[in-house]
């Protein structure tokens, strides 16, 4: 009888503190939750629908839901736009090479920085400062040392090298004989991929180094002791220990790399043979003034991006769990 | 000599060396290049463009530092009007999303409530939009209302935009922290009699302090950098342009480079005394956040 009493009570005012839990929960979700809709959501599902518009840059001062139509000319226009190959080849190269680049030299600088030296906080320090650092900032900077008049870099290549002066940044190709091969480099193209390794090198950096400091010490030991060198150590011990910190990173940098405006826009501008998708959507809009076709190649991007998603949650997201 | 022996001499010490001065150099010598020529005359750098030490004949006074703050009617690039506009956004960026943002990373990770799968599915998805696309219609509404008539209208514009890339960023970054703090301390308070916003101030904040400096530098450092929506929002009113825009907007004219140096010396170095007086805590959590960028 008490014991019953007892447990009534109880019950019920645990139900009142679930309840009360899921209305706090709410209530301080409310605020991003609505943002996140208002700026996220409501301008992509907006998006859709401007690109089914024919919409120029001068309409939008006197625009009213009363105009609005259907048409399909602004992805027929985008896809079948002569450049549309090149634009697509450019971005996925531009994507897979700048993607990998700093994710290797991330690994190589973790591997450098793992064992204690003197200096090394210093250079952990220092390491971080091309990902830190504005965008605005560091473009300028390459944009001055790359300089064709000058540029340092192309003031030493003339002096050591007495090469005539590149301008790197808007020469599309230029020939190059590797052992006697001749081919044709995109000059231009590898210079905002070699950006791209400078940048962003120090994120795959640190996560590479976290994971080497908590590698476990006498997994080497052992293979010391089974007389395992250096190298061997390396490939059979550190390298397979890194899949899944690599895998993850290379996912991570494609989509924010595919999706990219600022560095190629900052540098070159999309000239010389660097065009990809997120600067031609700036060009459409602003170039053109044609916002429809802009909206329209956005939703190309969106929904390439939307596969590379559901890979990457698919590979990841369902694995850890 | 062994096997082992080579390796560790070429791999471990010859390469490993020149492996650190390669990466120490690339990373150092651009900030090195930048200031250095920030107080550099630019006749200096025509005339002898492989000189690498500063001219100290021009270092004093820093005269593309005067040029570049010197407001536009006396002759100078008017920096000044956007290091303020770049500050005013960048610390209202930051403190709206910090407020809003640590109540929402504490219920996404320690309440319970239905739905909870979906939120937390939901910020990872909004985390992986790209600006771009969210740009062409932001743009369009914003041309729509009247929020570009006056420069607090615009920065007021941005400000609300810049949300769109630091909420889910911070949320991510706290989330992760606060699943790390043991429940039993904030099951003590509440046992104390503490409600759970009283414990959230007295228990949790305390002992976040860290990720909460990390998640409000990076907050500031997105605003800060920021170079896409400034350029969509704010270009036609040269009054209302951040720093970013500014520095960049400079390069069209025919401005010198040792002036823009100047320029790009001045955006930078915020981030950069931030990031040295906070380093401790930024590293664990870029690594913890996965920072976008």
């Amino acid at each position: 009888m008490t014991a019953s009493t007892e447990s009534i009570p109880a019950a019920k005012s645990k139900g009142t503190i679930a309840q009360q839990e899921q209305r706090l929960a709410y209530k301080l979700l409310a605020i991003p939750i609505i943002i996140l809709i208002a700026l996220i959501l409501f301008p992509f599902l907006w998006n859709i629908v401007l690109s089914f518009q024919s919409l120029r840059l001068i309409d939008l001062t006197n625009l009213s839901i009363s105009d609005l139509g259907f048409t399909l000319d602004n992805y027929a226009r985008v896809l079948g736009a002569r450049g549309f190959g090149e634009l697509l080849r450019t971005t996925v190269v531009y994507a897979v090479f700048g993607t990998i680049l700093p994710i290797v030299m991330g690994l190589v600088a973790a591997l450098l920085a793992r064992d204690a030296f003197p200096g090394r906080q210093l250079f952990r320090g220092v390491m971080l400062f091309p990902y830190i650092a504005p965008i605005v900032a560091v473009t300028l900077v390459w944009k001055t040392m790359l300089n064709a008049q000058y540029g340092i870099v192309n003031v030493w290549l003339q002096n050591i090298f007495g090469m005539q002066p590149i301008s790197f940044l808007s020469t599309r190709s230029m020939p190059v004989s590797i052992l006697g091969l001749e081919i044709q480099l995109p000059v231009a193209l590898t210079m905002v991929i070699l950006f791209q390794g400078w940048r962003y090198f120090p994120f795959a950096f640190l996560f590479y180094l976290a994971r080497l400091q908590a590698l476990p010490e006498d997994l080497y030991e052992a293979g010391k002791i089974d007389g395992a060198t250096l190298t061997q150590r390396f490939f059979k011990i550190t390298l397979p220990q890194l899949g899944a910190v690599t895998a993850a990173l290379f996912l991570l940098r494609f989509i924010w790399t595919f999706n990219k405006f600022d560095d190629i826009f900052l540098l070159t501008g999309g000239a010389a043979g660097t065009n990809i998708i997120t600067v031609q959507i700036y060009n459409y809009l602003f170039g053109l003034s044609n916002v429809g076709a802009a909206s329209a190649l956005s939703m190309v991007l969106a929904a390439i991006l939307a596969v590379l998603l559901f890979i990457y949650f698919r590979w990841f997201y369902i694995e850890e769990e | 000599m062994s096997r082992e022996s080579w390796e560790e001499l070429i791999f471990g010490r010859i390469l490993r060396w020149i492996g650190i001065v390669f990466f120490f150099v690339i990373c150092a010598f651009p900030l090195y290049y930048m200031i250095m020529l920030s107080f550099t005359d630019i006749q200096v750098l025509l005339t002898n463009p492989s000189r690498l030490l500063p001219d100290l004949g021009s270092i004093w006074p820093p005269k593309s530092y005067i040029d570049v703050l010197a407001p536009i009617d006396k002759g100078g690039q008017g920096f000044m009007v956007f290091i303020r506009n770049s500050f005013m956004v960048a610390v209202v960026t930051t403190a709206i999303t910090m407020v809003v943002c640590i109540m929402a990373a504490y219920a996404a990770t320690r309440l319970k409530f239905r739905g909870k799968g979906a939120v937390n599915w939901g910020l990872i998805l909004v985390y992986m939009v790209p600006a771009i696309v969210l740009a062409i219609p932001l743009f369009v509404i914003y041309s729509q209302t009247g929020l570009r008539s006056t420069v607090p209208k615009r920065l007021v514009a941005l400000t609300i935009v810049y949300l769109t890339a630091t909420l889910p960023v911070a949320i991510y970054m706290l989330r992760g922290y606060f699943a790390t703090i043991p429940v039993d301390m904030e099951e003590a308070a509440m046992i104390d009699g503490c409600s759970r916003l009283q414990t959230v101030w007295k228990i949790v904040i305390p002992l976040s302090v860290p990720a909460i400096a990390a998640a409000a530098l990076y907050v500031f450092m997105i605003a800060w950098n920021e170079y896409l929506y400034a350029l969509l929002f704010l270009l036609d009113n040269p009054n209302s342009w951040t720093l970013s825009l500014g520095v960049n907007q400079l390069d069209s004219q025919e401005v010198p480079r040792t002036m823009l140096m100047a320029g790009s010396v001045i955006i930078t170095l915020p981030v950069v005394v931030l990031f040295i007086a906070f380093e401790r805590y930024l590293v664990g959590g870029l690594t913890a956040g996965g920072v976008k960028g």
